[in-house]
């Protein structure tokens, strides 16, 4: 996750906003409309986001996914702390909170949703984490920003919007219910590295 | 976190919330149909248990089989110990083999301290009770039990025990469950009284940051939790009351005495009970009563215990000692 989550927001005067909040709404009715059609009514949709920021974005699509096709959509959320390939390198983290939704996943249509798409690491960590879990049917992915870099052979089946970078910049997405705003913003990475925690 | 666990005295209210919360976390392994998280794979445990334990041991052993950790069981009886090796050669033996921590209980109070100091061992040392000593995961699960009863699943998250009266019956003297959740419970920010006959009570009790009374009536009323101690027949060289009768009446909880705590109060025993002792059946069978929640809740303590000591970068890094060179 190098999104550079911890910073303040407008630390860095040179980060500028690529999606603003009118334009993540539009794209997350969007990919709705795209799971409604590709799963041909979403009847056996379980919604699955991955802490922090994955799990607002899951609630929201759940809401207009509820909207299209007028059915409760059960989301939760699914902490992929534990499964890391680099928890050895970091100091423990804190775990967040994995709620998988009364049903269970077995046979169901699993829809992981995620901020940002990069290494793929972390979908990695995800699907070793279903499987844990149980047998869904199937297993999607969708994200708000796909930024590349990818170094699984993993690939988004829903894209908000699809953001070419380069490896030297920071792609930090910000929700309401957690920064007080929702925007996405493309910014440089500090020349020190390091200051991450 | 500090490397290594050996009183509950060391950990800030931080670090305690940390691990009560992660526990929590991990308490959601348990419902799930495959209860295992691939967290410790490669690591490898031993519990090295001087001193006789069910619970503990299980319960240390349950929680690092979840995590996925190699555990190796090592118990005094049947090995070199019963042969006359020390503690220092045991540990040598544990290090030439690799192992990434050690669980210890020992019968003598500052083993643990003696094996994660003494650079015998690069292993992390988890003190899983040490004589009269400390026994820091029994008093962390103990305050995950409150938090989880007196404050609420999850209200209780990143929250302490503020302002919530403890009480603690029985043996003090020999107990270091009372020590370890004496000094938790007043990080954690609770109000702790102790009750217990004089003799029962250790010298240097009145600089312990706790309340001491010898009268469990007026106590009783004014816990929101009681938790009650066995009293250490194996430790004991002397006689520190006239007769168990005796100290059954004025110790023991019994219905009665229940009746007269706060609705909301709940009774714990880091067991092992002696009913008709310190606990009637009657309590220990009522719903009030915590000691089978403490158990599962041990196993979740634990695992946190050793996610947050065993989980992250350290060991696998600075594990290579010159001895393996050889």
């Amino acid at each position: 996750m190098d999104k550079q989550l911890d910073a303040p927001p407008g630390a860095r005067s040179d980060a500028r906003p690529v999606l603003e909040g009118p334009d993540i709404a539009r794209v997350l009715t969007r990919i709705a409309h795209e799971i409604v059609e590709r799963a041909k009514g979403a009847d056996d949709v379980v919604l699955l986001g991955i802490p922090t920021r994955g799990v607002f974005l899951a609630r929201r699509l759940a809401d207009k996914l509820e909207q299209i096709t007028e059915r409760k959509i059960p989301v939760g959320s699914l902490d992929i702390t534990m499964y890391r390939d680099d928890l050895r390198m970091h100091p423990p983290r804190a775990l967040a909170r994995t709620d998988i939704p009364g049903d269970g996943i077995d046979g169901r249509l699993v829809v992981l949703v995620d901020d940002v798409l990069f290494s793929g690491r972390t979908i990695r960590a995800a699907l070793d984490a279903l499987n844990d879990i149980g047998r869904p049917r199937a297993v999607q992915l969708a994200v708000l920003v796909d930024r590349g870099h990818r170094e699984l052979p993993i690939r988004a089946d829903y894209v908000g919007k699809n953001l070419p970078t380069s490896l030297r910049e920071t792609v930090k997405v910000q929700l309401a219910e957690e920064d007080g705003r929702d925007t996405v913003l493309l910014g440089a990475k500090p020349a020190a590295p390091g200051a991450h925690p | 976190m500090q490397r290594h666990l050996i009183s509950a005295a060391d950990l800030t209210r931080d670090d305690a919330v940390l691990i009560l919360d992660t526990a929590e976390e991990m308490a959601r392994v348990a419902d799930r149909p495959i209860k295992k998280l691939p967290t410790l794979r490669g690591r490898t445990v031993v519990n090295l248990f001087f001193e006789d334990s069910t619970r503990t041991r299980i319960s240390f052993e349950a929680a690092e089989k979840r995590l996925s950790a190699d555990v190796i069981n090592f118990t005094a009886k049947g090995s070199s110990v019963s042969k006359g090796e020390s503690l220092k050669d045991t540990a040598q033996t544990l290090e030439a083999m690799g192992v990434d921590a050690v669980v210890i209980r020992h019968g003598a109070s500052g083993a643990p301290y003696r094996l994660a100091t003494s650079g015998w061992i690069d292993a992390h040392v988890i003190n899983a009770g040490d004589g009269t000593h400390q026994h820091p995961t029994q008093a962390l699960l103990d305050a995950f039990t409150m938090r989880r009863r007196l404050v609420g699943r999850d209200a209780g998250l990143g929250k302490d025990l503020d302002g919530r009266r403890i009480t603690l019956v029985g043996d003090i003297l020999h107990s270091r469950v009372a020590r370890s959740n004496v000094d938790l419970l007043h990080t954690l920010g609770a109000e702790v009284t102790l009750v217990a006959p004089p003799t029962l009570l250790p010298v240097g009790v009145e600089s312990w940051p706790c309340e001491v009374s010898y009268d469990l009536d007026s106590t009783l009323t004014k816990s929101d939790a009681v938790m009650l101690l066995r009293v250490q027949r194996e430790r004991m060289n002397a006689a520190f009351f006239p007769t168990e009768r005796e100290y059954s009446r004025r110790y023991g909880l019994d219905g009665d005495r229940m009746s007269k705590m706060p609705d909301h109060a709940i009774v714990m025993h880091p067991g092992p009970m002696v009913r008709g002792m310190e606990i009637t059946a009657e309590v220990a069978d009522s719903d009030r009563c915590t000691v089978v929640e403490q158990v599962t809740n041990g196993v979740s303590v634990r695992m946190a215990v050793l996610y947050l000591l065993l989980g992250g970068n350290e060991p696998a890094v600075t594990h290579a000692r010159p001895t393996e060179e050889k």
